[in-house]
């Protein structure tokens, strides 16, 4: 038999101390019961799980999914024309970098200068009033619309890259042979183009989607004290509120609805290849 | 003569200012095998993408059925393409690829269903119907290529250098299916390539294109046997050429000298005493004797042979003539010579009939 290489080896350590050890202790942690002195104690219990089963918690839930939901579709709408562009740029390298540049800096630091655009005396509203499109400055810091924007604009890279990397793949000729069997333009699109980039679509969409459910401190900058999504609700029952066990049922409840939205991707990823 | 299927009356394109064609004329008629023959760059590719509508013209028209089709986008001419990449959807199996055409027109799934499965069978692909594209073979690929592109029964099919990715036996076999396939159909094929020896064995006829300009249009025996000019003698098969000037004129021979032996050929091509001219030979046209095999040598020109290539069912060799020059032979085994045994630096008398070289007019 042959012996697999050592840095195979390294991989799977790291994988295991540092992803599956983890999330093993946060799954256990979920079992545990709340202790104000050291913040888990035994005995094992349900009962993290049950008191989530609330009104509440539901709607957080399902505010998150749709916020993740608006925030995918929008990166999406962006981006795949966007990646269209790209890929038959001259420029290509240039761009790729100016989407790439900004992430040297913290993604933090970034949602903050969102608020220099997006504040009641900020630029956008400066630009709006100045264009006359609007006669009062609106409030968008604080509200969904502000979360949004500063969700697409984190996760935008994340939606672009796949699309990208999927659309220069593609073989233009294509087009031509389609164009050749009697095809017109929408036909080009729809039964040749679209089909054949849709496994970046997927890819992006999971990468966008998975994040959005959990990036907490975006809804917490730029979503005020009101905006609760499941991301900034886990950080606050380990932080705030320091209820490790209920914390850690919360992650386990979100990682639960991603595994299953991962293996439903996987699934029309498959569809789409045979 | 009925009215040509695809007329193109001098047609220009240039790229910036690389002009590729230069005022082509030419006329296809239905039901024949065209072969358009030529180097890369010669502009052969550009002019298939100008009858398929890919591209237009400069100048000049491009008329199909007596219309002028300059402007008409490909989508409605009726005129498919074999592309030299194949260009199969990916995403889509074998039977929708052929069916692709079909789908766009609405037909009904009985009348696909049952056109698909005839055109996979002229391409004996009808078993391979629900196998994705990228688990065939390259061979099997063109197939369904061809299949795709005959299913709506066009007019012309046009084959950009659709073989030139297949191995040698491939090839051949595919080169000889392309021509049953032509028959069947009845249909006008229009082929591109740049292998002379596909062009000569499938083409009614060929057009032998370089620069942007017609050098000869002819069936294959003309093209290859009376070449006219020293590009498509060169280009066309192998060739033994002779720089030589008119010495005489001989009642309606010209006599010229080869390795100072005198040697007369008839003057096809009118040239007076004095004219420069190219003398064409090709190798298997030439004999070569060994000194002892012949008495008479008589118009022989004396050499020595410096390279032997048996190849099973010719000999090649390379025959030094006395001023330096080296010339190619090919002997065939026959009646006349059923050993041919030569050895290296063996002193031999090479000579051909006499009509079979070709004159051609000097080019520098």
């Amino acid at each position: 038999m042959k012996t697999k290489p050592f840095s195979l080896y390294v991989i799977y350590g790291c994988l295991l101390i540092f992803g599956f050890v983890p999330f093993l202790l946060v799954a256990v942690t979920s079992f545990l019961s709340n202790d104000p002195n050291n913040l888990v104690t035994l005995p094992f219990t349900f009962d993290n799980y049950i008191e989530l089963f609330t009104p509440l918690f539901g709607k957080v839930f399902l505010r998150s999914v749709l916020i993740s939901l608006i925030t995918t579709i929008g990166c999406l709408v962006i981006a795949y024309p966007f990646s269209y562009f790209l890929v038959r740029s001259k420029h290509q390298s240039i761009l790729l970098l100016l989407i790439i540049i900004p992430f040297w800096t913290s993604s933090l630091i970034r949602t903050y200068s969102l608020i220099a655009i997006l504040k009641f005396k900020g630029l956008l509203n400066l630009f709006l009033l100045k264009l006359h499109i609007i006669d009062q400055p609106l409030s968008l810091l604080y509200t969904n619309f502000a979360v949004i924007s500063g969700l697409i604009y984190n996760l935008f890279p994340f939606m672009v890259l796949p699309i990208f990397t999927n659309m220069e793949r593609f073989d233009f000729r294509l087009f031509e042979a389609a164009k050749d069997l009697g095809a017109g333009k929408l036909d080009l699109f729809f039964k040749i183009f679209l089909p054949n980039t849709a496994r970046g679509i997927i890819s992006g969409c999971v990468l966008v989607f998975l994040p959005a459910m959990t990036l907490f401190y975006i809804p917490n900058v730029l979503g005020g004290a009101r905006s609760i999504l499941i991301g900034n609700m886990i950080q606050s029952q380990f932080l705030v509120i320091e209820n490790w066990p209920q914390g850690a049922a919360t992650s386990m409840i979100l990682t639960a609805l991603l595994l299953v939205l991962l293996f439903i991707f996987k699934r029309k990823g498959n569809e789409g290849r045979s | 003569m009925p009215n040509p299927l695809i007329e193109i009356q001098a047609v220009s394109k240039s790229y910036g200012q690389n002009e590729i064609l230069n005022g082509i004329s030419l006329a296809i008629h239905a039901g024949e095998f065209l072969t358009l023959l030529g180097p890369s760059g010669c502009g052969k590719t550009t002019l298939l993408r100008m009858i398929s509508g890919f591209d237009e013209p400069d100048n000049g028209n491009i008329l199909i059925n007596g219309k002028c089709v300059n402007h008409l986008p490909p989508q409605k001419r009726d005129v498919h393409t074999v592309f030299q990449s194949y260009a199969l959807f990916p995403h889509l199996s074998v039977f929708e690829n052929v069916a692709f055409s079909l789908r766009l027109k609405h037909l009904d799934s009985q009348e696909i269903q049952s056109r698909v499965i005839d055109a996979l069978k002229l391409v004996h692909l009808e078993r391979y119907q629900h196998r994705n594209t990228s688990e065939l073979s390259g061979g099997q690929q063109q197939r369904v290529a061809i299949a795709r592109a005959i299913i709506n029964r066009p007019q012309v099919l046009l084959l950009d250098e659709p073989l030139s990715s297949l191995d040698y036996r491939l090839r051949k076999s595919m080169q000889y299916e392309l021509k049953q396939l032509q028959k069947t159909l009845n249909m006008t094929f229009i082929f591109v390539t740049h292998d002379q020896e596909e062009a000569l064995s499938m083409s009614d006829r060929i057009v032998v294109l370089n620069d942007g300009v017609i050098e000869q249009i002819g069936t294959p025996r003309q093209v290859y046997e009376t070449p006219s000019n020293l590009h498509v003698a060169k280009f066309i098969g192998e060739a033994n050429i002779f720089d030589l000037k008119v010495k005489n004129i001989v009642d309606e021979f010209v006599e010229v000298s080869i390795e100072s032996i005198p040697l007369q050929y008839k003057n096809k091509a009118h040239f007076k005493q004095g004219d420069k001219l190219h003398l064409i030979i090709r190798p298997e046209d030439i004999r070569v004797w060994g000194q002892s095999e012949i008495a008479d040598n008589e118009n022989m020109i004396p050499g020595s042979i410096v390279d032997i290539v048996y190849k099973g069912s010719t000999v090649d060799l390379k025959v030094e003539l006395p001023s330096g020059k080296i010339i190619n032979a090919s002997e065939f085994f026959d009646e006349d010579d059923d050993k041919l045994e030569y050895t290296l630096n063996e002193a031999v008398w090479v000579h051909w009939l006499q009509g079979w070289e070709v004159l051609l007019p000097y080019e520098n």
